[in-house]
């Protein structure tokens, strides 16, 4: 266990400034091994320019997210696709 | 599958301090006024940001520790040894002053107080705050779910909201059960040690009773206790975990 | 618009020998986009490829081998530490560099775990670019790149790859890691250029 990354509710806030839902609720699936569940459980790397959340069997990038200023850079294409409760 | 809260985006609000209260040596609950503030869940937890009158700039995320429907946002901060923001918010912090916030945050791990499963709750040092707030929720609101807290602490002065705890536990509405894993109360008749799979299973619901498990605290820590969870048979989609990330209670 | 809040003091401090925005450091924060890649010495490799696809690599042995420059400098991240004074071991890019031969224009750099990032290749020669292998006397520690890390220390310390495994030298410009998500695509801390839109 890489004692580096948090887990998936560190995304909820600086996703929360951009999704009007809550986002680690949400259930996805990874491009690299397909592996489905909650975004609560990703693997979050945010000591660093962004953040990074990886899935947690096989590391790919499922989301990644840079704040500047007055923009939000979101990339989500680590996730085939993403199912939001409402 | 959970309910989203549907929020509205977060935005960043003014927080004021109302009050302090020392909770340990090393922690006290800021009770903040933040107008606006729409509600939140036990479970979630806000963004703190300061900045200081050269323009530096930094963030970190403290658990809430109040039921919603106060009159304040309560949270309870450790300080960190060497931490840059949490013996700011430990020393220096009183009331009139202001800092930014932004929440609430999170909807996945969460209580629902129409929830009646059986609650087990699984706290290591600060990790009880999040905690704190499913206890305090469960006796504003009345409702009725059995709920278990295995708390691990290293002293028994180190352990948060000890008065409270055995108040509650004194009324029926918590079973509490404290792991002191450096120095025991004196004549307690268990040694200094971390939790165990023995102590789990005595201390805990069994996983034949489906309890909504609930595990907070540092990384080692959460790690550690849902290792044991699984292995005493809970269902690991039953089981909710937060951790504290690489610079203490911040993530 | 930040509300100031009494009091508090970060851990930064403002110097006017530091570029734009930054904060002077004591320590040596840890960023990663991932977690630290585990290399073993004995199958490390460092490959240089060229425009059409030449290319030649060391092993750990073989770059060890290799002239090494100690040397003193300054480093700056784009989230506004700046550590300065810093003492690093490690090759320089004109010595692996020196039998490429190539009209390109452009470096795309590889690390172990994926990451990338994208320089002008004349940003790498003449003695502005390293390949470290050792910092303040001691070997690299993993957690700040090591086996080897590449070190530009003219640019944001995101150029500065860490666990470096391939310079791929290119004709076309290819947006690396953060370069493709906001960062600015040069990032020199002395501009300020931190973001697309600086």
């Amino acid at each position: 266990m890489s004692p580096e990354w948090t887990d998936g509710n560190a995304l909820a806030g600086p996703l929360g400034e951009v999704f009007a839902v809550d986002v680690t609720t949400a259930i996805g699936t990874c491009v690299g091994c397909g592996r489905t569940g909650l975004v609560a459980e990703v693997h979050v790397y945010a000591q660093a320019p962004g953040v990074v959340a990886r899935c947690p069997s096989c590391d790919t990038v499922l989301i990644r997210m840079v704040r500047t200023p007055d923009r939000v850079h979101l990339d989500l294409r680590g996730l085939t696709s993403l199912t939001f409760p409402l | 599958m959970a309910r989203a809260a549907v929020l509205g985006r977060l935005t960043w609000r003014v927080a004021s301090v109302v009050e302090v209260r020392a909770e340990t040596a090393t922690a006290r609950t800021l009770l903040l006024d933040v107008p606006g503030w729409p509600g939140h869940l036990p479970g979630q937890h806000v963004d703190v940001r300061l900045t200081a009158d050269d323009g530096y700039s930094t963030q970190r995320s403290y658990s809430i520790a109040s039921a919603p429907g106060q009159p304040t946002v309560d949270l309870t901060v450790e300080a960190v040894e060497e931490g840059e923001v949490s013996p700011y918010l430990t020393d220096v912090v009183g009331p009139g002053d202001e800092f930014e916030l932004r929440g609430p945050i999170g909807g996945w791990f969460v209580w629902r107080s129409d929830d009646p499963a059986l609650v087990l709750l699984v706290a290591g040092g600060s990790g009880s705050v999040p905690l704190m707030a499913m206890i305090r929720t469960r006796a504003a609101t009345g409702a009725t779910a059995p709920f278990r807290l295995v708390y691990s602490v290293r002293t028994p002065e180190s352990a948060i909201y000890a008065d409270e705890l055995r108040r509650l536990a004194a009324d029926g509405a918590v079973d509490v059960t404290l792991v002191h894993t450096r120095r025991s109360p004196t004549g307690s008749a268990r040694p200094p040690g971390r939790l165990d799979a023995a102590l789990l299973e005595s201390a805990a619901w069994p996983a034949a009773d489906a309890p909504a498990v609930f595990v907070c605290g540092p990384t080692g820590f959460v790690e550690a206790a849902a290792t044991l969870l699984v292995a005493a048979g809970h269902d690991p989609a039953r089981i909710k975990t937060e951790r504290f990330g690489p610079t203490g209670g911040a993530r | 618009m930040a509300v100031v809040s009494r009091g508090f003091r970060g851990r930064g401090r403002q110097d006017p020998a530091l570029p734009p925005g930054q904060y002077l450091t004591e320590d040596f924060p840890v960023l990663s986009a991932g977690p630290t890649p585990r290399v073993s010495l004995d199958t490390w490799e460092l490959s240089v490829a060229d425009e059409v696809g030449r290319s030649r690599s060391w092993s750990w042995a073989e770059f060890q081998r290799l002239p090494v420059e100690r040397f003193t400098t300054d480093i700056h991240c784009v989230t506004k530490w700046s550590k300065l004074g810093t003492s690093w071991e490690g090759v320089s890019l004109d010595t692996l560099l020196a039998d490429v031969e190539t009209s390109a224009d452009h470096a795309l750099v590889t690390s172990y775990g994926g990451y990338t990032t994208n320089l002008p290749l004349e940003d790498l020669m003449d003695g502005k670019a390293w390949v470290a292998f050792g910092y303040d006397g001691e070997p690299l520690h993993p957690e700040h790149g090591g086996p080897a890390r590449l070190l530009v220390p003219h640019l944001y310390l995101w150029k500065s790859a860490k666990w470096v495994r391939r310079i791929q030298l290119l004709d076309q410009d290819e947006p690396g890691f953060w370069e493709s998500l906001g960062y600015h695509n040069y990032g020199d801390p002395w501009r300020e250029q931190r973001y697309w839109e600086d």
